[in-house]
């Protein structure tokens, strides 16, 4: 399975409101990171929650954000950071 | 303003030194339907009672121990603690533990950086490892305020972490799960591998404490 995306690339969550078992927390979604790393594919949590196979598998990566991204108030250094597990179809290219 | 002013049925404080309620009440429907499920279970013998208790056994058995072992392993010796950062799943299989259907990402702490794990959306824990998590590790309001303030969090539990380091969360939300490589502390270049386990602790494998400094 080919990844769309490889450690360094600058990516954006997508914003979009989904019912159901989700995995994208609400406060990355619509903000930018870059690739960490690629997890490889995974069955996607969203039908394998509800007794389907997980098929097809998704390509999953760790996503890292700047936290002074996600909290425009952050009050920490400029550096901390926060990493994410996040599925392809929830990434766009930036 | 009369700090006793306001809507008290929307009121998300409480006075006179009341706790505040931060977390859900036990849901008695999700407690119903586990009872139901389980009942469905062994009356079609897919599983026995014994089997299950066997399961709740086994997992009860799993103690930040063994994680300390396998840190302590990581501090004497290098090979296994590139192995341990690069394939964490392949490193820990010779402590008898099986990640599987999850992946072992090791993080590890240095000078630069402090590392901490926190599930936002549930309580996701590398188990195989540490157990069961701690009561807090599955709190709304650590779920919540890890992401969101870190360094307060951590100074809460008696962790400062200066200025100079960056503080790098791991929220445990999919598919990995994470353990903290801790700093080994000085002053131990001499100890052997089984005292040197004795100085890591289960929240030092979370993030939210260093390891233990000996005396002296």
């Amino acid at each position: 399975m080919d990844s769309k995306f490889i450690p360094g690339d600058k990516v954006r969550v997508i914003e979009r409101s989904q019912p159901g078992h989700v995995r994208t927390p609400m406060y990355v979604r619509g903000k930018p990171g870059v690739i960490e790393r690629i997890v490889g594919p995974q069955p996607n949590p969203e039908t394998l929650a509800y007794g389907q196979s997980g098929l097809p598998y998704k390509m999953l990566y760790r996503v890292n954000f700047s936290q002074k991204v996600l909290w425009p108030d952050y009050e920490g250094q400029d550096n901390d950071s926060l990493e994410i597990e996040i599925y392809e179809h929830w990434l766009e290219r930036i | 303003m009369s700090e006793h002013h306001h809507d008290h049925l929307n009121a998300t404080h409480t006075h006179d030194g009341k706790p505040i309620q931060n977390d859900e009440p036990p849901s008695i429907e999700a407690e119903s339907l586990e009872t139901a499920v389980r009942e469905l279970l062994m009356e079609k013998g897919v599983i026995t009672a014994d089997e299950l208790r066997g399961a709740i056994e086994a997992q009860e058995q799993r103690r930040p121990e063994l994680g300390a072992k396998i840190i302590a392993r990581a501090w004497v010796d290098e090979d296994f603690k590139q192995k341990l950062l690069s394939h964490g799943d392949m490193a820990v299989r010779s402590f008898g533990v099986d990640m599987k259907p999850t992946e072992l990402c090791v993080v590890e702490n240095t000078e630069e950086v402090h590392n901490l794990v926190v599930c936002t959306l549930c309580s996701c824990y590398p188990r195989a490892i540490l157990g069961i998590p701690p009561a807090w590790y599955k709190r709304r309001d650590y779920r919540s305020r890890a992401v969101r303030e870190p360094r307060s969090v951590l100074s809460e539990f008696g962790t400062i972490i200066s200025e100079d380091r960056q503080v790098r969360v791991h929220d445990s939300n999919a598919d990995l799960r994470y353990l903290v490589l801790p700093i080994r502390p000085s002053g131990t270049d001499d100890w052997s591998e089984e005292d040197l386990a004795e100085l890591v602790t289960r929240d030092s494998m979370i993030g939210v404490a260093e390891a233990i400094t000996p005396d002296g």
